[in-house]
């Protein structure tokens, strides 16, 4: 069953832009896309919670290519097709006036397509080329206005995303020539019999500048904020909301934890760029004046939260702590999947703000609860979220981590993770104040009504926002977020799983 | 050891080259030199003195093929990763070509629509 998570989206990303030969305009490509997405959110939730491999070919592990389906993959499995689901229902209505139609669907399946394969594949070259191909549709993606601003975004992006990619690639040559294996478990077991390790550490080192280039980690950032705002709005929404998880800190993190086996030093330097990232996105986001690149900026410093809480669970490791070191884990898993959904809610209701208003520019905008009461609400509940009020979700992930920080000692990181939960609280306390309260400005041109289409998507992340809370609860996060942490924890599990040994 | 210097020299000299230039296809240069200093890299992991093309004749043992031939793996890698190099190549010239028509111009410091 697990070749089908990539089969089935790369298959439709190649079949869609041809139909488009004899059908350019047509709800068909937006139809086919929510019954792809449907079905793989539907099988994923059905694998959830398994563990198996797959040999391709039939070929055992160290030697063929495999894909690793164990208790992180599925979660990540999850998140993947529930936000390009949602995304896709959005899209129905928001894309149905562009044109290119099927080359807009087939890309975005393709961008599916290598974010599954990132997810699932167990072997270090094989990653490299679903992140490629989920990068390179991703660039063409951003770039789909064709506008000035979308193609100088585009480039911009492109140059810093082919710019990581060779690191990577020159990290994965290093890795080759001193492992000799290109097999992630088959790695670990002969990293762990290694004496010196210098080669391994300079490998790190590179996989931490190139995945770090993708995540867009703090010196690096810099694409981010232009390519997320240029991006058609439900594009915006994937790649915020999955994309730079997905080939940013997933793939780091399972390299660093499963296959490297934590190379000193790597784990402290990911919690300290995790620590920058968070504070300086959320001090650039606190001065922005235009809806999607705030949006945009809050996610570096979002994604700086996730990178804490995975390089703070590695340093607890190798303290010999390793209940903490859990609890840091699941910190960082369950923000990783609470800003899935609320950073995805706040795009695709920035997206449905620009229809309505024409701007994106906060002082322009006033009024929404007014004016769409249900979409208002979503929105709402987003932004609370993502600034931590209690009873949302995104308050529990940061409570979680930091508990961890706290129990681990690590004072310094609890107060710069409280001061910028601070901050990420004034800016979308500003976001309120501009948007949803005020009269409704007086404009010419106003339609009025957001269509059903454009706030059903909102209205259903706003309920898994209020819903995921739940997870914090320990009967839930025993069985959702644990095992994704031990996964990342228990190396020898993982190559228990794949090596059979 | 010294043609491991070279690969990388090379690729320092792309990375300068990213980093540094001012023009739009002297940057996209700079990806290409970068990419290929990483092939090189790559074919050179599997490289050795007088080795023989990895394929396997009738009556040769397991023993003396892996003796006698280069690793061929390094060498799948590589070809995977120039049709990817050209790809994104090809992307990137594109996007040029568009780019000039939006601002006719080449130079960075000139196309500065998006703020920060």
């Amino acid at each position: 069953m697990l070749p089908l998570f990539v089969a089935i989206p790369l298959g439709l990303g190649f079949l869609l832009p041809l139909l488009e030969e004899f059908r350019e305009r047509s709800k068909l490509y937006a139809g086919a896309m929510i019954l792809e997405t449907g079905f793989l959110l539907a099988l994923s939730l059905v694998k959830f919670g398994d563990k198996g491999i797959y040999r391709m070919g039939g070929w055992p592990p160290p030697i063929g290519i495999n894909y690793v389906l164990d208790g992180l993959s599925s979660l990540i499995v999850v998140v993947i097709s529930a936000i390009a689901f949602v995304t896709a229902i959005f899209s129905l209505t928001y894309m149905s006036e562009y044109r290119n139609l099927g080359k807009f669907y087939g890309l975005f399946s393709l961008m599916l397509a290598g974010m599954y394969g990132v997810a699932l594949t167990g072997d270090v070259f094989n990653m490299y080329v679903y992140l490629e191909v989920a990068a390179i549709s991703s660039y063409a993606l951003v770039g789909f206005n064709r506008g000035p601003e979308e193609i100088e975004a585009s480039f911009k992006y492109l140059v810093m995303g082919a710019v990581g990619s060779v690191f990577i690639l020159l990290g994965i040559a290093m890795l080759y020539g001193s492992v000799g294996s290109l097999n992630i478990a088959e790695i670990s077991v002969r990293v762990s019999e290694m004496a010196d390790k210098s080669f391994i550490l300079l490998s790190t080192a590179l996989f931490i500048v190139g995945f770090g280039l993708k995540a867009a980690f703090v010196p690096f950032h810099s694409w981010l904020p232009d390519a997320h705002s240029s991006a058609p709005t439900p594009i915006s929404a994937m790649l915020s909301g999955v994309l730079i998880k997905v080939l940013g800190i997933y793939a780091l993190s399972r390299l660093l934890f499963n296959g490297l086996n934590l190379p000193e030093l790597a784990p402290q330097v990911l919690t300290w760029v995790g620590a920058g990232s968070m504070f300086i996105g959320g001090m650039i986001a606190l001065g922005q004046k235009d809806l999607k690149r705030l949006l945009a900026y809050s996610s570096v410093s979002q994604m700086g939260y996730i990178t804490l809480g995975l390089g703070m669970g590695g340093v607890l490791i190798s303290q010999g702590k390793p209940a903490i070191a859990t609890l840091a884990l699941i910190g960082g898993i369950f923000h990783l999947v609470n800003h899935a959904t609320y950073k995805s809610l706040l795009f695709l209701f920035s997206g449905g703000v620009e229809k309505l208003y024409g701007t994106r520019d906060l002082s322009e905008i006033s009024g929404i609860t007014g004016l769409s009461p249900v979409s208002g609400a979503a929105g709402t509940v987003g932004t609370l979220s993502i600034s931590g009020i209690p009873p949302f979700n995104g308050f529990w992930s940061k409570l979680v981590i930091v508990i961890a920080a706290i129990w681990g000692e690590m004072y310094p990181l609890a107060g710069i993770v409280l001061f910028t939960s601070a901050i990420t609280l004034a800016y979308y306390l500003k976001v309120q104040k501009e948007l949803f309260l005020g009269e409704v400005a007086e404009r010419a041109g106003l339609p009025g009504k957001i269509s059903p289409g454009l706030y059903l998507p909102l209205v259903i992340l706003a309920i898994c926002c209020i819903g995921l809370g739940l997870l914090y609860l320990p009967e839930f996060r025993g069985v959702v977020l644990k095992p994704a942490a031990l996964a990342l924890q228990e190396g020898s599990e993982y190559t228990k799983l794949v090596l059979g040994l | 050891m010294f043609t491991y210097l070279l690969a990388f020299i090379l690729f320092a000299v792309g990375l300068y080259s990213v980093i540094n230039k001012r023009n739009l296809i002297k940057i996209i240069m700079g990806i290409i030199i970068m990419e290929h200093a990483v092939n090189a890299f790559l074919i050179l992991i599997g490289y050795r003195l007088s080795g023989e093309a990895p394929i396997i004749e009738e009556g040769a043992t397991v023993t003396e093929f892996v003796a006698a031939a280069v690793d061929p793996l390094p060498q799948a890698l590589v070809i995977t990763s120039i049709v990817i190099g050209l790809g994104v190549v090809a992307l990137m010239v594109s996007l040029a070509v568009r780019i000039y028509q939006h601002y006719e111009t080449f130079d960075i410091t000139e196309i500065r629509k998006l703020r920060g």
